[in-house]
């Protein structure tokens, strides 16, 4: 295989996406002996019990939400948005990346995509879990929620209202979780069978056997199994896509000032992959690291990421801008007040620290030493998923505290069940990614052994 | 080691085992070139061109993703315009009942949604998958297939299986073995 970095300058050189040394054998035993060990680590276990400790701060607040109701939370009149659709933002959001990843990067031939597409699209899985709970719930009484928000016949006779953005959000993200799932258990089949194939245990054997569903890899095998893949991947692409999109137009359907602008959806993808990013660096730094994946998760894969991280934070950074522009050349008194508001409100510390992390903090990104410091990334990637919680906090709360008249305006706090039931979503979001850790090969092994030199044919030989 | 009858006639075919995809390409393409017709070839990752190289064939499940994604839009259409105009018509801000364009994201999710199942679990009943048990398990270095060894099988229907193992052997393989039915 040719070097790429033969006829570099040494500036432009770039870290191969997996560090020389590995084979196909090595691949396999390195990705395949975690899930296969018999004992569970340490720091695993003690990861899993504070994750089971919030998990069981979630089922509290949910319990006692469905007992007394949605008076429990902050949210008022006028702030009759608040926690739940900023967490529900949040969260879907994050699980962008993943399916950009392994969708998007996927048609463009991005290799380094490989090594992390899996985990990535794991975290797609369980954000979108975590998202869901929030408009579910809500709702105060979600087994009455049904009807609403989904067409079936009713005893009622009663049909979800079609031309509410709010019903596409319940088919966008409904259709994004269960196509999120399928591609990836379709990604997992042929790794599920080198488990199979490699487990000591039998009962580990038959549990793999059944989910791998008999794979074979046999010539025809393959051939569907590429030709599948290649189509959800386009599939997905336009989805992912169309999912922040109809999540912004949530607010930009509606007239409330700061929510009814145009650039929303663009606005809203951008910060969505932005912070999916981040959110792929706070998991990918320490995992590399415990687990000792470090050639096949390279610093190469790190670079990339926080690349992206600042090209979709200047997207970002670029619709803050548009927005104070548009309030300003609008000449409408509420979207000026808005901004002002923004700036100068009761909220104004939100606001600017909103600022500071998502269009001053990125900037440091250009540089190479940055990018090339994992433990600075990994502080900087928490900070950005603080930054892009507060943009949601700032579009909702700020545009509805004081809106159009002032007799209206109030100030929102957030109670004790508002930060137990967020803090409670994390319990959902690690326990059910250690499980994925522990279990299931957290790299794609077969697509990282299509790197190797092993795997390449000569089609005329 | 010659076929005698007996077990010829208990078994699946032959298996050859390879160390490389280059290998089990060259001995795909000395196999066809020979005259076999019933063959099947076994690798750890996917290998362009050798299911054209031994199959001939491409799969229809392009022509399938796209009749499921034309039903999921039809049907995100239709349900819109059944339950908004003729079930349940309600007066929403003063626009037509049947006013398409706001049906357009349920019916984009729903072609999406159609597609991508038929994609997967196309992919899957084609495939003859779930299916557990394969006579080219009850070999014991099958399970080196989803590692780092590529395997060619030729199967005993085949008109030509009696020289089958004897020519395998001729092709660089590491090792034959008989698969039992």
């Amino acid at each position: 295989m040719a070097d790429p970095n033969l006829h570099r300058p040494m500036a432009l050189q770039q870290t191969p996406v997996i560090l020389p040394g590995h084979d196909f054998e090595t691949v396999t035993e390195t990705i395949a002996e975690i899930p296969l060990a018999r004992r569970f680590p340490l720091g695993w276990v003690g990861f899993i019990l504070v994750s089971l400790a919030l998990l069981g701060a979630l089922h509290m607040a949910l319990g006692y939400l469905v007992m007394k109701g949605i008076g429990i939370f902050g949210t008022n009149q006028p702030v009759g948005w608040a926690f739940p659709i900023i967490n529900f933002v949040w969260w879907i959001g994050i699980g962008h990346a993943g399916t950009l990843i392994s969708a998007i990067l996927m048609l463009f031939k991005q290799q380094w995509r490989m090594s992390i597409a899996r985990f990535a699209e794991a975290m797609t899985i369980f954000a979108v879990a975590c998202a869901a709970i929030f408009p579910v719930f809500h709702t105060g009484r979600p087994w009455l929620a049904a009807y609403w928000l989904f067409p079936y016949p009713n005893a009622m006779g009663l049909w979800p209202q079609f031309k509410s953005p709010l019903i596409w959000d319940v088919f966008a993200v409904s259709t994004y979780a269960t196509v999120s799932v399928v591609f990836w258990y379709v990604g997992l089949i042929p790794d599920l069978a080198t488990l199979r194939d490699r487990a000591t245990s039998k009962i580990k054997a038959r549990i793999y056997g059944m989910v791998a569903l008999g794979w074979r890899g046999s010539a025809r095998h393959w051939h569907r199994y590429e030709v599948a893949s290649l189509i959800l991947a386009g599939l997905s692409t336009p989805l992912v896509l169309s999912v922040h999109t109809v999540v912004s137009f949530d607010f930009a359907v509606s007239v409330i000032p700061g929510w009814h602008a145009t650039i929303f959806p663009p606005y809203f993808v951008a910060g969505a992959i932005y912070s999916g990013f981040a959110m792929v660096l706070t998991l990918a730094i320490p995992v590399r690291r415990f687990y000792g994946m470090e050639s096949l998760i390279t610093m190469r894969h790190i670079d990339n990421m926080a690349k992206v991280m600042l090209a979709t934070g200047l997207i970002v950074g670029y619709g803050y801008s548009m927005e104070a522009f548009f309030a300003w050349y609008s000449a409408n008194p509420h979207e000026q007040f808005m901004i002002y508001n923004r700036m100068f409100g009761q909220y104004a510390w939100s606001y600017w620290t909103l600022i500071s992390i998502n269009v001053v903090m990125v900037q440091f990104l250009w540089l190479k030493r940055v990018r090339q410091n994992v433990g600075l990334l990994f502080v900087m990637s928490l900070i950005v998923n603080v930054g892009m919680w507060l943009e949601r906090f700032v579009i909702v709360v700020t545009s509805l505290a004081n809106d159009f008249v002032p007799s209206s305006w109030a100030h929102y706090t957030p109670t004790f069940w508002d930060y137990l039931l967020y803090a409670g979503t994390f319990g959902l979001f690690l326990t059910a990614f250690l499980l994925f850790l522990r279990f299931v090969p957290m790299i794609s092994i077969f697509e990282v052994k299509t790197l190797l030199p092993q795997a390449k044919v000569e089609a005329e030989h | 080691m010659a076929h005698t009858v007996e077990t010829t006639n208990a078994l699946h075919g032959v298996m050859a085992e390879y160390d490389s995809g280059q290998a089990l390409v060259d001995a795909a393409k000395k196999t066809m070139a020979q005259g076999f017709t019933r063959v099947e070839a076994y690798s750890p990752v996917p290998i362009e061109d050798l299911n054209t190289i031994i199959h001939k064939t491409r799969t229809v499940l392009p022509k399938l993703i796209l009749a499921g994604g034309l039903t999921g839009m039809a049907t995100g259409f239709a349900l819109q315009y059944w339950a908004s105009v003729i079930e349940y018509p309600m007066n929403i801000g003063g626009r037509p009942l049947a006013s398409w364009t706001t049906f357009i994201v349920p019916s984009y999710e729903l072609t999406i949604l159609f597609s991508a199942l038929t994609a997967a679990f196309g992919m899957i009943v084609l495939n003859g998958l779930p299916r557990p048990y394969h006579p080219v398990f009850n070999v014991e270095r099958f399970s080196m297939a989803s590692s780092d060894k590529f395997f060619l099988v030729i199967e005993s229907e085949d008109p030509q299986f009696g020289a089958a193992a004897a020519f395998l052997r001729e092709t660089g393989a590491k090792g034959v073995y008989d698969v039992a039915e």
